[in-house]
């Protein structure tokens, strides 16, 4: 039997729910239907790209389209963010082999959106202008913490595009029939299209579209999945507890969180790992105001919640629906092309091919939405902070800096496709994982005290992100699943699948010890700075505008 | 942001009062969020079956279910009263702070 990997399979952790498929799968036949909608999708999206093109003129354009996103259109594209391929497909294949586990993680994803909206939203849209690294260096010496927040978004945006990349290999392979190599240039291609010409407005456009379609298609689905229940969850979920081999066990929690540490340390990765994860951040700056960016993570917290009470009844259909069918089966009784693959099928089963073609042209989309919002998040953290900011300090004109973002672009976009290649056998359990520990532990600490407390100092901030990014990484590196499972050895020197309570901690005390102590004249300016900057986040005062078209 | 304007707004009854209840609010709904999925995910952690408890004799759902669909609901309608709170009243705080800071600065300037 040839299995498609997931990381999402028993023992995994959620935070590969954003992540990828990995492991052999099997290239499938031609998809005719899919590949029909899968253009049709393409076709309009490159028309949004020409139009947002047109309209794409200024770096603020480019980075941010304009200001001129609505708070509803920002939340869909956010929620449109979080709802990858990987998350739909491997959160709805949690539940089909787990059940409530599968819950338990939806739960985790979502709860960290209504502390962005009550404590970072409308502070970082009144500081900052097109990244987060415009915030955190607001009032501290640009070189240094930028250099920093460049690294971190770098580092966070690469590690999630591999996986992306890899993924959408893999799932391209096995809905479309086509090779993997072509599956990720295709993938690559586009996204450099869509970026280098369209900017913000063409990524933030294509989100929004894909964010429908995979809505409307997951709540079709869902219907007919209750009508075929007569819309009773009791009775769905009794016909689930007699088929499923878990029998009752799966209304239950199952032990994929089973000590206290790394339940505490997985809500923590989560919450905070979500906050600093640049790709979400800048889409704040590409509100008018303060008032719709905090409509924006209302609209997105609404929009991903009812994703994932869809994506549980469809993982609970898929269990009735999918696993019962033979057609659905290989000889051994196993799911054709694995867990992950429990929606497609559920697709196919209430909707027929026509259908599956739509699910399926759905999913390619998704990739690549999300691939073209993590590769402008990685330009702009290239050009703006490293280039126009560190390099040139500052001194460059609009037009060279916008130049050099769409140069960052395209060298991101063949680095995915190079990437997304070249790991296609290797084991990428770990990335999504490790991008997220770095979210939390380097990027997040610096942004919330920069915002939130007086006393940080430049100081501070550097020599404790550091700390933080570090600890991550080395805990990813000894923990269970680079240790045991990649490296081969015996046992974990850290014993924990989640080292954000650790590198968290370090982060937060890092920054606390090294910018009490710094009894510099700039460090005490920087404290002095904190008065304006905090009136400015508080009520506007002097915040980017949008441009009017 | 001149010295002088840093201390016209500071010294700003309504500016106050709009950081003091705006970041009261916004500490406490985060503290209702926080509690309630910490309680959540160590009540896994500690005693999963307490979530695997059957609602009913008869039946298959548990209490699991309906508290999980619960927290996505709270974590939804605690943005919404957020936002609400902050769109109206803080909003109106915000800009009358702004206006009485112009009006400030252009009685000095005359």
């Amino acid at each position: 039997m040839k299995r498609l990997l997931v990381l999402l399979l028993a023992g995994s952790s959620a935070l590969m729910a954003a992540g990828a498929i990995e492991g052999a799968v099997e290239k499938q036949p031609l998809n005719v239907s899919a590949i029909i909608m899968f253009l049709v999708f393409v076709g309009a999206t490159l028309g949004i790209t020409y139009w947002a093109a047109k309209r794409t003129k200024t770096a603020k354009d480019f980075y941010t389209a304009g200001g001129g996103i609505t708070g509803f259109q920002n939340g869909m594209a956010i929620a449109g963010d979080y709802m990858s391929a990987a998350s739909f497909l491997g959160i709805s294949g949690l539940v089909y082999l787990k059940g409530y586990d599968g819950l338990i993680y939806s739960i985790g994803f979502l709860v960290g959106w209504p502390l962005i909206l009550f404590l970072v939203a409308e502070r970082l849209r009144n500081l900052g202008k097109y990244t987060f690294a415009d915030v955190a260096s607001f009032r501290l010496k640009q070189t240094p913490i930028r250099t920093l927040a460049a690294f971190g978004s770098i580092a966070t945006v690469t590690l999630y595009l591999i996986a992306q990349m890899v993924g959408s290999g893999k799932l391209i392979q096995i809905l479309f029939g086509l090779p993997y190599e072509v599956a990720v240039i295709l993938v690559g291609v586009l996204m450099i299209l869509y970026v280098t010409f369209g900017g913000m407005l063409a990524t933030t456009w294509v989100q929004i579209i894909k964010a429908g379609l995979l809505l409307s298609g997951a709540t079709f689905m869902a219907i007919a999945v209750m009508a075929h229940f007569g819309f009773s969850f009791e009775a769905l979920f009794a016909k689930a507890v007699e088929v499923h081999p878990g029998g009752e066990s799966i209304m239950s929690p199952g032990g994929l969180v089973s000590d206290p540490v790394s339940a505490i340390s997985l809500g923590i990765a989560l919450m905070f790992g979500t906050a600093g994860l640049p790709h979400i951040l800048m889409r704040f700056f590409t509100v008018s105001d303060a008032k719709e960016a905090r409509k924006s993570v209302f609209f997105a917290t609404g929009f991903i919640g009812y994703f994932y009470i869809l994506t549980f009844i469809i993982g609970f259909g898929a269990i009735v629906m999918v696993a019962t069918n033979p057609h659905y089966l290989d000889v051994a009784g196993q799911i054709i092309g694995g867990n992950n693959m429990a929606a497609i099928h559920l697709s196919h089963a209430v909707g027929g091919n026509f259908f599956l073609g739509f699910i399926s042209a759905v999913a390619f989309a998704t990739i690549l939405a999300v691939v073209s919002g993590l590769t402008l998040a990685g330009a702009s953290a290239i050009s703006h902070d490293l280039y126009a900011n560190v390099f040139r300090r500052g001194q460059v004109d609009e037009m060279q800096e916008m130049r050099i973002s769409k140069m960052a672009t395209v060298a991101m976009g063949i680095v995915a496709i190079g990437l997304g290649i070249a790991f296609e056998k290797q084991n990428i359990a770990f990335m999504v994982g490790l991008a997220f520990a770095i979210a939390a532990s380097a990027n997040f600490p610096v942004l919330f005290l920069s915002m939130f407390w007086k006393k940080l100092t430049t100081r501070g901030a550097v020599i404790g992100g550091s700390l933080g990014l570090a600890t991550a990484v080395l805990l990813v590196i000894l923990g269970p699943i680079v240790w045991v499972q990649i490296l081969g050895n015996a046992e974990a020197v850290f014993p924990y699948k989640y080292p954000a309570l650790f590198s968290v901690t370090v982060a937060f005390v890092g920054i606390w010890f090294f910018s009490v102590t710094d009894k510099s004249a700039d460090g005490e300016a920087e404290r002095e700075a904190f008065e304006a900057q905090n009136i400015r986040s508080q009520t506007g005062i002097g915040a980017e505008g949008a441009v009017s078209h | 942001m001149t010295q002088e304007m840093i201390e016209h707004i500071r010294n700003n009854p309504k500016y106050r009062q709009l950081v003091k209840t705006r970041s009261t609010f916004a500490w406490r709904l985060s503290l209702v969020m926080l509690v309630i999925y910490f309680a959540f995910i160590l009540t896994i952690a500690f005693d999963p079956s307490l979530l695997g408890t059957p609602l009913g004799k008869s039946s298959v759902m548990t209490v699991g279910i309906p508290v999980g669909v619960a927290i996505i609901f709270i974590a939804f309608i605690l943005t919404g009263l957020y936002v609400r709170r902050a769109n109206g009243e803080f909003d109106a705080l915000s800009r009358d702070v702004k206006a009485e800071l112009e009006r400030e600065l252009a009685k000095e300037v005359k």
